[in-house]
């Protein structure tokens, strides 16, 4: 089965500093795939790798069969891809409505605006969020930006979409409706990338995880099997204990 | 990359019926034909300069509102535009060109420039854009300076003669006054119709956040020049008006930053990236400048009060007056494009 993403041997500096090294890893259509590890450990720089934000300087990505090298993000969006942003990035003067229609409009299927305001609606709806459409996105909260931020890459109607902790900054009940809506996504066949520091939720969600340290990719595996890793434990979960209760709860 | 009929493509209307419905579009061009064609009615020639001064604001303002309300890049030059198409139609017309040719090709030329100035320097961000765009200003002033075919530095001054392909002078006057009235509504209607298409919305993005607007899709190099060359296009077509009315051009009139500067204060007053805001900013300026420069005590200080009321505005009102408006009433926005 050819993989709808594939990281081959990825590197990426930034002067002195090697924040990505030989990373590699596939990810195929359907599936969720957890990125973990600890702060620093590169995450969201190989969600920037992968989106063309910043060029590999060694290694190749290739998503949907075609390499990334040499196109700009508009391009990925074209091609299907998607994401949101560790720190949300609402277009804040422009309505929640609008920033959604954005995404819709310039996203994969490249809509016209009656068509992607019909799109936005359903998306709000979905998201939780259609009370708030005619608000300025600038005043919702960290919550509703969150929510704003996973509407407008859903609007893009994307093969993969590449979340970057949802969860943080949500309280528990919001976790679980955003767990919720997560697992709905995947229900529609987006495929899914998602960094999470929020262990039990990462779990529970993914088919399969990777996990980061230092820039390297340490592990790859099922929740179980990560759980279980010793590496794992000691470079990032830390508490064998930790990990037997998320082994409980995966 | 997307084509150029592609990017035209995407300034689809909204769904056409909510879209040419907004009473405010249509009250505000309604006003503005009224106040241009006050003048025809009274028929003073003293009121038709005075409007003729704001409908050229009108149609600058609006226009620049396009790059800097909706994309946000303020650019400081934007006098460039007027200026090289002033050059442009006043050297056609003293080749024995009509005005119907020279007009146009002014404002093609502004275009072009934009285009090729788009492509090079909207690579830049923020003051650094703002600071090359003072630069190609005073790089044009100095090259058409030295430039022989427009004259150097004693520019191009037009044989009266001229004037008596349109009825003579007198009647010039009035052309060139009913032109620009045209050009200041059209500056107004395509100000909505760009903020109103998916063409406008991907400029906004970019506006709020240009990064998160490529990974959203939006073709930001490509929609940056075509707003670029788009907000050129009729400061170009006003230039060659003003200057054919004028009858003469020189650099130091043809490129003169201040006008910009002030262009800029009206957008900043009526309400950087609504269509209304520069039309309102512009009359409000005007009015202004007009008092006090027949004021015996402010004649003087005209231009220091313009900088005295940018500051106060970006201090207290950075949305402007419409912008003010719409975020205090946001029932207001669907109203007050």
């Amino acid at each position: 089965m050819e993989p709808l993403l594939r990281i081959d041997n990825v590197g990426r500096r930034f002067g002195g500093l090697q924040a990505l090294s030989g990373v590699t890893f596939e990810v195929f259509e359907g599936e969720i795939l957890g990125l973990i590890g600890p702060n620093g450990a590169g995450k969201t720089t190989l969600f920037n790798v992968i989106d063309s934000v910043y060029e590999p300087n060694e290694g190749q990505v290739t998503f949907r069969g075609q390499p990334t090298k040499g196109k700009k993000p508009y391009h990925l969006a074209r091609m299907g891809l998607a994401r949101t942003h560790q720190i949300v990035r609402p277009l804040s003067e422009l309505t929640v409505r609008d920033n959604v229609i954005v995404g819709a409009c310039f996203g994969r299927e490249n809509r016209s605006l009656g068509d992607a305001g019909e799109i936005a609606d359903e998306v709000l709806h979905f998201v939780g969020l259609s009370e708030r459409a005619d608000q300025l996105a600038g005043s919702l909260n960290v919550a509703q930006k969150k929510r704003l931020e996973m509407a407008r890459a859903l609007a893009a109607r994307p093969l993969l979409l590449l979340l970057d902790e949802v969860l943080a900054g949500l309280n528990p009940s919001e976790i679980v409706a955003m767990v919720e809506t997560v697992r709905n996504i995947r229900a529609q066949g987006v495929t899914i990338i998602m960094i999470e520091h929020v262990m039990h939720a990462i779990m529970n969600l993914s088919d399969r995880i990777v996990v980061l340290e230092y820039g390297q990719v340490i592990a790859t595996g099922t929740p179980q099997e990560i759980i279980a890793n010793q590496r794992v434990i000691e470079a990032y979960l830390g508490d064998p204990k930790l990990a037997e209760q998320l082994m409980e709860a995966a | 990359m997307s084509t150029t009929s592609d990017v035209l493509g995407r300034l689809h209307a909204r769904p056409a019926a909510a879209r040419w419905r907004n009473p405010g579009l249509w009250l505000g061009m309604l006003a503005l034909l009224l106040v241009g064609l006050w003048p025809v009615v009274s028929g003073q020639a003293a009121t038709r300069e005075v409007i003729f001064t704001m409908l050229l604001a009108i149609a600058l303002a609006s226009s620049l509102n396009i790059l800097m309300g909706y994309t946000g890049y303020v650019s400081f030059g934007h006098v460039v535009f007027f200026g090289l198409g002033g050059y442009v139609s006043m050297f056609l017309l003293s080749l024995g060109q009509p005005l119907w040719v020279a007009v146009p090709a002014g404002g093609v030329a502004s275009g072009v420039l934009a285009f090729l100035l788009g492509k090079a320097i909207l690579r830049l961000r923020g003051t650094y854009f703002a600071l090359a765009t003072i630069g190609i200003n005073e790089a044009m002033r100095t090259f058409i300076n030295n430039f022989g075919p427009f004259g150097g530095s004693t520019g191009i001054s037009l044989n009266f003669s001229v004037y008596g392909n349109y009825g003579g002078a007198a009647n010039a006057l009035w052309l060139a006054y009913y032109a620009v009235l045209a050009l200041a509504l059209l500056a107004i209607l395509v100000s909505y119709i760009v903020k109103t298409s998916k063409f406008g919305l991907g400029l906004m993005a970019i506006r709020e956040d240009e990064d998160a607007a490529e990974v959203m899709g939006v073709f930001t190099p490509n929609a940056k020049t075509w707003a670029y060359v788009i907000s050129a296009i009729i400061p170009g077509m006003v230039g060659a008006l003003f200057f054919f009315k004028n009858g003469n051009i020189e650099p130091a009139d043809a490129f003169r930053l201040q006008f910009s500067i002030e262009t800029l204060v009206m957008i900043m007053l009526g309400g950087q990236g609504t269509v209304l805001g520069p039309i309102l900013g512009a009359l409000g300026y005007q009015q202004l400048r007009s008092f006090l420069l027949t004021n015996a005590f402010f004649k003087d200080y005209q231009l220091v009060i313009a900088g005295v009321l940018l500051l106060l505005i970006v201090l207290f009102i950075p949305a402007g007056a419409v912008g003010w408006l719409r975020k205090r009433f946001p029932r207001l926005r669907n109203v007050l494009p």
